[in-house]
């Protein structure tokens, strides 16, 4: 086979091999496997910051009453974990590091469309993250506003939102662009007999997010620099007293934000149904289902933002649109659900770290979203509006969901992009903790959601201590947790990979671990099923 | 069988001895990942355009009165220029098919020199309003009726902002235009004037759509 070229002494891609070394080999590389290796790490570092920041408000919260820091410095730090969580970690998240590293191998291609805009794009988002960063020391304070920067409070405070929103405005272009690059890379970089249909899920999810990518982001570009036109310029979009209406604010704000979380899930979703047909050793069940549905929640997903406001004073009208929508998207996610287990249902099941996490994300994500569609029935919502019920959601998608598919990809593409195995009772144990401790962190919070906990509040009655207290300890668990987990990848001291230890069927289990700089040196034919097992 | 790949610029081509030169070009997907990003600059001006929808639907009388303000003769001689603009920069893309250098190069010409009338223009009208403090945020401004001021913040951060997107297209198609006398861009190659010349479409587009607007508001 022509594949076994690939599994000679060409060096693989983390040696240099070109005219530069070293720092400066990776800073200029236009490889797409070290790019996503440069996001991995660069996702890495904001992460701890914004892991910190959370750890601190758990922190405060351990007690009623001020403890460490008072309301202001609370709202900076909820502020600022919203932007660094959304816009650095889980909106780029898995796109940059394995839509660059894994998807262009998976459709046989040496690189993305356009690898210099492929590197300038993380050079954007270092930029949006130094914005940010600065917003925080310059000025008049880091602002206060929460990451959805609501007017007219956004327009109004005296707090640092021009820089921050400026940050989020150079983000919002990294995104677009590489949503651009994949595109044009999954259209037109197919190795030769890939149809559509016979490309593996994960490029499918891919090409879903980065639509969402393209035709979103700009909406909220044009709103952040309204933000700024209404600081500076005091054009009164948004300002009652020049004619102006908060609400549209919100409608602008949330056409991108709503479609943003599918960016967040989408290709979360699109590991998961990588990793479980590998340990599973099965067919994907109901592959065109599972793809069709990556656009169906694009799709309708681009219609509910309306959730978010049903307190707002919608008409009626809108609210039940809405709310019928919002329902109507669930849909497709549970359809993934169904193929998930059908796929696992008599498979020859490998309890590997990496089906651990899909398992975990199933579960987690399961929650996230029937706790979605309480806040998605008008009556309900009006009760958990604005509540620790709504943080307890999303952080149950979002971090259940797209974090832990994130790990899971990590410890699934670990081999493959360093070349060695790592130690599997430990990345078990440090699951244990990291499971444990998130539903811990978590699932109190919508208990006293339901009671009355308001949502960005540093202080509370005395009635919500008890779940608090237990949320902030599952808080450290969690963080023990992670500290475990690094530990054991950044050891590097297991046994050499060989180019397929799980035994996978996609095309980046063909080449070496870790590949060569160039992928394939004859272009492969593709396979009739990318899930071919017997 | 030795593979190299490089990127060879075509007035550089030296002969060189190698078994076999791939060289990476996909003037399909260059247009399309051109196109894509249309679709964002659509998309960005829409949050616009929906601000716009919104206020007049609330203000409509005032809305109207406001724009007598604007000046439609100067309005519509800039859409004749941008019209005009896109026929030229369309005609120096059939120019460089066929190999007319000379008309190319006159062609851009005239469609920059559209972009700089279109500028002037836009001086003359943003200069005028200024100078009677007819903008953002004055207190002049602030003391008019609520359709007014929204009409006006609608009318400066539009042209602005299109503006702005006017001198990043003109930027583009002067490199295109200094490519084409370097023969960088010819009859082979030439999907980045291509790719200009659909900007410079959007931006006529936009401009088609603004100009009624704003400015026929009656």
């Amino acid at each position: 086979m022509t594949e076994n070229d690939n599994l000679h002494v060409e060096p693989s891609y983390l040696t240099d091999t070109g005219k530069r070394k070293g720092i400066t080999a990776w800073l200029t590389t236009t490889d797409h496997k070290r790019i996503g290796l440069l996001y991995l790490w660069s996702i890495m570092v904001f992460f701890i910051v914004g892991a910190i920041l959370g750890e601190t408000m758990r922190t405060e919260l351990f007690k009623p009453g001020q403890q460490f820091y008072g309301p202001q410095t609370y709202n900076a730090i909820f502020t600022l974990h919203g932007l660094i969580m959304i816009f650095l970690i889980v909106i780029p998240g898995l796109t940059v590091v394995f839509g660059n590293f894994v998807m262009p191998i998976m459709i046989g291609a040496n690189d993305v469309a356009f690898p210099r805009l492929n590197l300038f794009a993380w050079y954007l988002y270092l930029l949006g993250a130094a914005v940010v960063v600065i917003s925080q020391f310059t000025g008049n304070g880091p602002p206060d506003t929460g990451w959805t920067f609501y007017a007219p409070y956004s327009t109004q405070t005296h707090t640092n939102v021009i820089a921050a929103v400026s940050g989020a405005f150079i983000l919002g272009f990294s995104s677009i662009l590489t949503g651009i690059n994949f595109i044009v890379t999954i259209h037109r970089l197919r190795a030769p007999g890939m149809s559509f249909f016979k490309m593996p899920l994960l490029p499918w999810a891919v090409y879903a997010t980065a639509w969402v990518q393209v035709l979103a982001t700009p909406v909220i570009g044009i709103t952040l620099l309204m933000i700024i036109a209404e600081r500076v310029f005091h054009i009164g979009f948004f300002d009652p007293a020049l004619g102006g209406d908060p609400v549209l604010y919100q409608h602008l704000f949330w056409i991108y934000s709503h479609p943003a979380v599918y960016i967040m899930i989408l290709p979360a979703m699109g590991v998961i149904t990588e990793i479980i047909p590998t340990f599973c050793q099965k067919q994907i069940y109901g592959y065109k289902a599972i793809a069709i549905s990556s656009l169906a929640i694009a799709g309708v997903g681009s219609l509910v933002w309306g959730h978010h406001m049903f307190t707002s004073g919608m008409s009626k009208e809108a609210m039940w649109i809405f709310s019928l929508l919002t329902f109507l998207v669930a849909v497709p996610s549970a359809i993934k659900v169904f193929n998930w287990v059908a796929t696992m249902y008599k498979g020859a099941i490998d309890l590997k770290p990496p089906l651990l996490y899909a398992i975990a994300f199933i579960f987690l994500f399961s929650i996230g979203g029937l706790t979605g569609l309480v806040q998605g029935a008008l009556a309900t919502n009006i009760q958990v509006h604005d509540t620790s019920f709504v943080v307890a959601h999303f952080h149950y998608i979002i971090f259940g969901g797209t974090g832990f598919a994130f790990l899971g990809a990590v410890h699934y593409w670990y081999p493959k992009m360093f070349g060695r195995m790592y130690n599997f009772r430990v990345a078990n144990i440090a699951w244990c903790f990291l499971f444990i401790g998130f539903n811990l962190l978590y699932f109190p919070q919508f208990i006293i959601g339901v009671e009355g906990m308001p949502r960005r509040y540093f202080d509370y009655l005395p009635q919500f201590t008890t779940a608090q207290q237990i949320s902030t300890i599952g808080g450290y668990i969690l963080g023990i947790g992670f500290i475990i987990l690094i530990i054991n990848l950044f050891r590097k001291n297991g046994a050499k990979a060989t180019a397929n230890p799980w035994g996978g069927r996609t095309l980046e289990w063909r080449l070496a671990s870790p590949p060569p700089m160039e992928n394939f040196s004859t272009q492969p034919s593709a396979p009739d099923n990318p899930y071919d097992y017997e | 069988m030795n593979k190299i790949l490089i990127r060879i610029k075509k007035s550089e081509l030296e002969m060189i001895s190698m078994d076999h030169i791939e060289m990476q070009r996909d003037d399909i997907g260059a247009k399309l990942g051109m196109w894509i990003f249309i679709f964002t600059e659509i998309l960005l001006f829409g949050g616009l355009f929906l601000v716009y929808a919104v206020m007049r639907h609330r203000y409509s009388a005032d809305f109207h009165q406001a724009s007598l303000q604007l000046n439609s003769f100067i309005g519509a001689l800039n859409t004749v220029v941008l019209l005009i603009s896109s026929m030229t920069v369309a005609m120096s893309i059939s120019a460089v098919q066929k190999k007319d250098k000379r008309m190319a190069t006159i062609l851009l010409c005239i469609t920059l020199l559209c972009a700089v009338i279109f500028l002037v223009d836009k001086y003359f009208e943003w200069g005028h309003k200024i100078s009677i403090l007819l903008y953002p945020g004055t207190e002049l401004m602030q003391s008019l009726k609520h359709g007014y001021i929204l009409f006006f913040s609608l009318y400066f951060f539009m042209t602005g902002l299109h503006m702005l997107h006017l001198i990043i297209g003109a930027i583009v198609l002067l490199v295109a235009l200094v490519k084409v006398r370097m023969g960088l861009i010819n009859e082979d190659h030439y999907v980045l004037l291509e790719n200009g010349g659909l900007y410079w479409h959007l931006v006529d587009l936009i401009w088609i759509f603004l100009f009624p607007l704003l400015y026929l508001v009656t």
